[in-house]
């Protein structure tokens, strides 16, 4: 890396929606307040057009890039952010903000139910990735931003990017979807449905109401999350990482975490606890499973008439979504006469390479955002 | 920036405002051009990792997939005209490529380089594998797959129903050809078609 990043950022907070201008779902039901934490880096040009919103997988959060006060770990895409990165922010105004359902500052299941005073628990409606998208475009309309550049997102944020793209074109110029899936397979559904029943059975989550009953289900988290990690690596990545290595000098047989990968994945789970929570982990994982913007009516109308461009990259060690989920993405697009450019990029990382500094991908995302600000001027 | 000669002649052949879809697109540098001269839309499609670089920087879109395997992936007439400059020789089964192409768009623009060059064939007569400007390679280090003569060549459009609509014979400076047809087959270095479906 050749430089600082964006130093030090603190997260935001605004109260998009209240009482008297509720979020209407896209299930019917409505929600008030809402309250967004979003993070910015760089400076809005005065033309208000070189604007980046980052969405942010599932249990990612605002916090892309820098660093908090105090912090050791930057952001989660701090490699990608910053000042001479891919996404420069001597030239870009980037903008990243927690989902709606989240546990990172944004309204979600676990925040107050101002009906009752509790925490809203199941009662909080169910979610849609399109209610993603109403919530992100009101931030920036607060924030004073009429069109994006482009919007970025790994994984699930890829999802909500080309939700975006399919129903507000308008209001990007450039989608850039990675390592992300226009419909879950019955195998994807399945990993998310095993780690909602390691939650939704662990003893202290009282259905939903583990706060009020001064429980958590952190046994039925940290499971999900130690499930979810290994399809988030690729066999071949964890060969070389941890092998058959021992935790200790020499295995010890047992049921203990005899194998560094144990040990790995437990320490995993455990800090997950830290920064996420169960209820958003249910509602969030629900909004992918349910995703299928192609079946839609007239699906890519709306993208098709406007000058929306799409850039699609996929991993090829990358089993949760494979290449074929971006390939399925690249062809409804393209059978649209959507402009589209689709990498299949060689990596070992498996689906979490999106978030590493693999050179061919970082190449890829500069050469791309270079050409998007150079049509600018 | 201009145009390679072989690429100048190809995109002469395009009508303004199509759609092209450009296998072995490269750079990018036949679309890019046909996008800002002639107003045509298109994609490329190129696994040279350097060159698909260079095609995202130059805005033009560009699939990285095997062509061999892949094509399946556009769909039916979902282009006016399909691009193939000087990659035919190089696909694991030049056939069924052919199928496809004709498969995605009524016409098909296609150059190959010409076996049966007169360089080509004296230096077979005289027991030695040809190497030329076109095909730079030794046998046993090159990404020609397949060699053809425009007879043999022609012959395969026959057989996967293609029918040629115009042939360009070219130098091996990819210039036209300033001999009578009848000379193409031995004095062509390559040679450029224009084909559609039988």
């Amino acid at each position: 890396m050749t430089s600082h990043g964006v130093g030090l950022v603190e997260t935001r907070t605004a109260v998009l929606f209240d009482p008297d201008d509720p979020l209407p779902l896209s299930r019917g039901a409505t929600l008030a307040p809402v309250e967004v934490a979003y993070e910015t880096y760089g400076t809005l040009s005065p033309d208000r057009d070189n604007a980046v919103f980052i969405c942010h997988a599932l249990t990612g959060d605002a916090h892309a890039a820098g660093h908090h006060e105090g912090a050791v770990r930057p952001g989660w895409w701090d490699n990608m952010i910053g000042p001479g990165r891919p996404l420069d922010t001597d030239r870009l105004f980037v903008v990243c903000a927690n989902l709606l359902g989240g546990c990172q500052g944004t309204t979600g299941p676990s925040s107050i139910d101002p009906a009752t005073g509790q925490v809203y628990g199941l009662d909080f409606p169910l979610l849609d990735m399109r209610d993603f998208v109403t919530v992100h475009r009101r931030l920036l309309r607060h924030l004073g931003i009429e069109r994006l550049l482009a919007a970025f997102g790994g994984s699930l944020g890829g999802m909500q990017v080309l939700e975006w793209a399919l129903t507000h074109p308008e209001d990007l110029r450039h989608a850039v979807v990675i390592a992300a899936s226009s419909r879950l397979s019955a195998q994807n559904i399945a990993f998310n449905a095993v780690a909602r029943e390691a939650i939704l059975r662990d003893p202290g989550f009282f259905e939903g109401q583990y706060v009020a009953n001064g429980t958590l289900p952190d046994r039925g988290l940290s499971i999900a999350r130690m499930m979810a990690h290994i399809t988030y690596l690729s066999e071949e990545g964890m060969a070389d990482k941890f092998g058959r290595m021992p935790q200790q000098a020499e295995l010890a047989p047992g049921f203990g975490a005899d194998f560094a990968v144990e040990s790995y994945l437990r320490h995993q789970g455990e800090a997950f606890l830290e920064r996420f929570d169960a209820l958003s982990y249910l509602y969030l994982t629900r909004v992918m499973d349910y995703f299928d913007p192609f079946a839609r009516e007239r699906a890519t109308d709306a993208a098709a008439a406007s000058d929306v461009r799409f850039l699609v990259t996929s991993f090829t060690s990358d089993w949760r979504f494979s290449s074929a989920h971006s390939r399925r993405i690249v062809r409804h697009l393209e059978s649209a006469r959507i402009p589209v450019t689709y990498r299949d990029l060689e990596t070992a990382g498996g689906h979490d390479s999106f978030l590493l500094e693999i050179p061919a991908y970082h190449d890829t995302v500069r050469a791309y955002i270079d050409r998007a600000l150079e049509e600018l001027r | 920036m201009t145009l390679r000669a072989d690429l100048a002649l190809v995109a002469d052949l395009i009508e303004p405002g199509t759609r092209v879809l450009d296998l072995g697109c490269g750079t990018g540098a036949l679309l890019a051009h046909l996008a800002e001269d002639r107003g045509c839309s298109g994609t490329g499609v190129e696994i040279d990792e350097e060159a698909v670089l260079v095609a995202i920087r130059s805005g033009v879109p560009v699939i990285e997939l095997d062509m061999d395997h892949q094509l399946s992936e556009f769909a039916d007439h979902s282009y006016d005209v399909v691009v193939l400059s000087r990659t035919l020789q190089v696909l694991h089964r030049p056939h069924l490529v052919l199928a496809e192409m004709i498969r995605i768009a009524p016409r098909v623009i296609l150059s190959m380089p010409n076996f049966g060059y007169w360089r080509n064939r004296v230096r077979l007569a005289r027991g030695r594998m040809p190497m030329s400007k076109e095909m730079p390679y030794d046998w046993y280090d090159t990404p020609n797959l397949h060699h053809a003569t425009l007879a043999d060549l022609e012959d395969l459009f026959h057989a996967v129903g293609l029918v040629t609509l115009e042939r360009i014979p070219l130098t091996v400076d990819g210039k036209r050809l300033r001999l009578p047809e009848t000379a193409a087959s031995w004095a062509a270095g390559s040679a450029v078609y224009v084909l559609g479906a039988a």
